[in-house]
């Protein structure tokens, strides 16, 4: 199908993008167009205007701040695939922008586009909520900082005001020893996951365990954090304790629908989960000392 | 700066296999829609019109997106490669070659979008194998479903360029 009428608008300034959110209705911001496109082209959003992100250049970078890691929202897929500071400082992300999409949508598809599009299935938003990162958003009124948490409040619904626009992306990396590993399960590569699982494990001189983060993709309707097997994880020192955190998420509240019911997700969830701290935990046993 | 409404009548240039174009498009119209209709640029397939299939897969700028996922008033300032810029001349490429040789077209109708694809691969990695090849064509649907005589054309392509080069 096709697009039904609206009125494109091209900004080359990010003041200028805000100031059509806030002066235009039924409006939508597109990024890379990699989600919202196909929306358009079904007529399953159907906006009197839409304001295209991608002539912004100020909108397109990873930088190194030291202890944070900041990243525009307009950065290409593609270049936080490719990206040398990315694969050293944040290899969590790096293994999950593999597993997104394909070469040929990775090279428009953004990660602000993803996150603010939030599929419950989608690996950006999985790592973010991983990572707890933070989102800066913009509109003429200022800006203002939420946590992934805040940001996913919903299926495919984000905090944002309608006048608002996601323009950063904030991460704060682990230390170099940690392990981390993203792994998902789709029927072919490229395609939708029905169910991703991301582990990260940061381990003491006695390889006790002393920060964790685990978190499931495509389960529920945003990406979920197994907070209760997290803190029950701390201080152990070897990996005993996995098949309970395997167990809880398991528990999870799951999607159901007609292909994927929910106790086939939960199983999922378990069983990902499992692979995930595994591979994880045996990173980081491998990076033990690594600075 | 100024911003710029694309409306209905809009006028846009277009840079296609090096070609200059001016042309008329609604804001809605997508880049491929505007090759096939406006510039009658007819190589390039629309299959399923959601980024799925792979068939309106173009170059822009040198890298592969789908023509079904970008608007055409988006491409203006881009360098857009279609399958007929492949062979400007109307003379097979190599890699076109080897399509022909191994039967790789089947019924042809995602066969565009797949060259453009490979020979992205084939400039970045001009050591691919096998497997580099397939992961690259899983962004592309072969409703043939024979997607053997693909991936023999696309080695086969690949073995003659790191003979001749």
């Amino acid at each position: 199908m096709k697009p039904s009428p609206f009125l494109l608008h091209i900004p080359q300034t990010l003041p200028k993008a805000l100031d059509l959110l806030a002066n235009l209705e039924n409006c939508r911001v597109i990024a890379g167009g990699q989600s919202l496109m196909p929306m358009l082209n079904m007529r399953l959003a159907a906006p009197d205007n839409l304001v295209d992100l991608n002539r912004i250049g100020e909108l397109g970078y990873i930088r190194d701040e030291g202890d944070e890691i900041t990243i525009g929202a307009m950065t290409r897929q593609r270049d936080i695939e490719y990206s040398d500071l990315i694969a050293q400082r944040l290899p969590l992300m790096k293994e999950a922008i593999l597993q997104v999409g394909h070469r040929q949508t990775r090279n428009r598809g953004t990660l602000g586009g993803s996150l603010c599009h939030l599929d419950p299935s989608a690996e950006m938003p999985t790592v973010m909520m991983a990572m707890g990162a933070k989102l800066v958003v913009q509109s003429v009124r200022g800006s203002r900082i939420l946590a992934m948490s805040e940001f996913a409040e919903g299926m495919m619904t984000t905090a944002l005001l309608p006048d608002e626009v996601l323009a950063q992306i904030r991460l704060r990396p682990w230390a170099p020893a940690h392990g981390s590993c993203f792994v998902e399960f789709a029927r072919r590569h490229g395609d939708f996951a029905v169910a991703s699982a991301a582990a990260m494990f940061e381990l003491d001189r006695n390889r006790r365990i002393v920060r964790v983060s685990l978190t499931l993709g495509g389960v529920a309707a945003t990406p979920w954090r197994v907070v209760d097997a997290e803190a029950a994880l701390v201080g152990q020192s070897d990996d005993t304790g996995f098949t309970q955190a395997a167990d809880a998420a398991q528990r999870c509240d799951a999607l159901d629908d007609p292909a994927f019911p929910s106790w086939y997700r939960q199983r999922l969830a378990g069983k990902l989960l499992r692979r995930a701290m595994d591979c994880a935990y045996r990173r980081a046993q491998a990076n033990q000392g690594k600075t | 700066m100024s911003s710029s409404t694309v409306s209905v009548g809009r006028t846009l240039t277009l840079s296609v296999n090096d070609k200059t174009y001016e042309t008329t498009v609604e804001s809605r119209t997508t880049l491929a829609d505007c090759l096939r209709n406006q510039l009658g640029l007819t190589g390039t397939h629309l299959g399923c019109e959601h980024g799925v299939c792979g068939a309106c897969t173009v170059l822009i700028d040198g890298r592969t997106a789908r023509g079904c996922l970008m608007l055409a008033a988006q491409a203006e300032g881009c360098a857009i490669t279609t399958v007929e810029g492949l062979s400007p001349t109307g003379e097979l490429q190599p890699l076109q070659q080897a399509f022909w040789d191994c039967h790789g077209l089947q019924c042809g109708f995602c066969t565009p979008g797949i060259l453009l694809t490979l020979t992205e691969l084939m400039r970045d990695d001009p050591q691919a194998d096998e497997k580099a090849v397939r992961l690259a064509l899983s962004g592309h649907l072969c409703r043939c479903t024979g997607y053997q005589n693909i991936v023999a054309a696309a080695l086969s392509a690949v073995e003659q360029l790191r003979e001749t080069s």
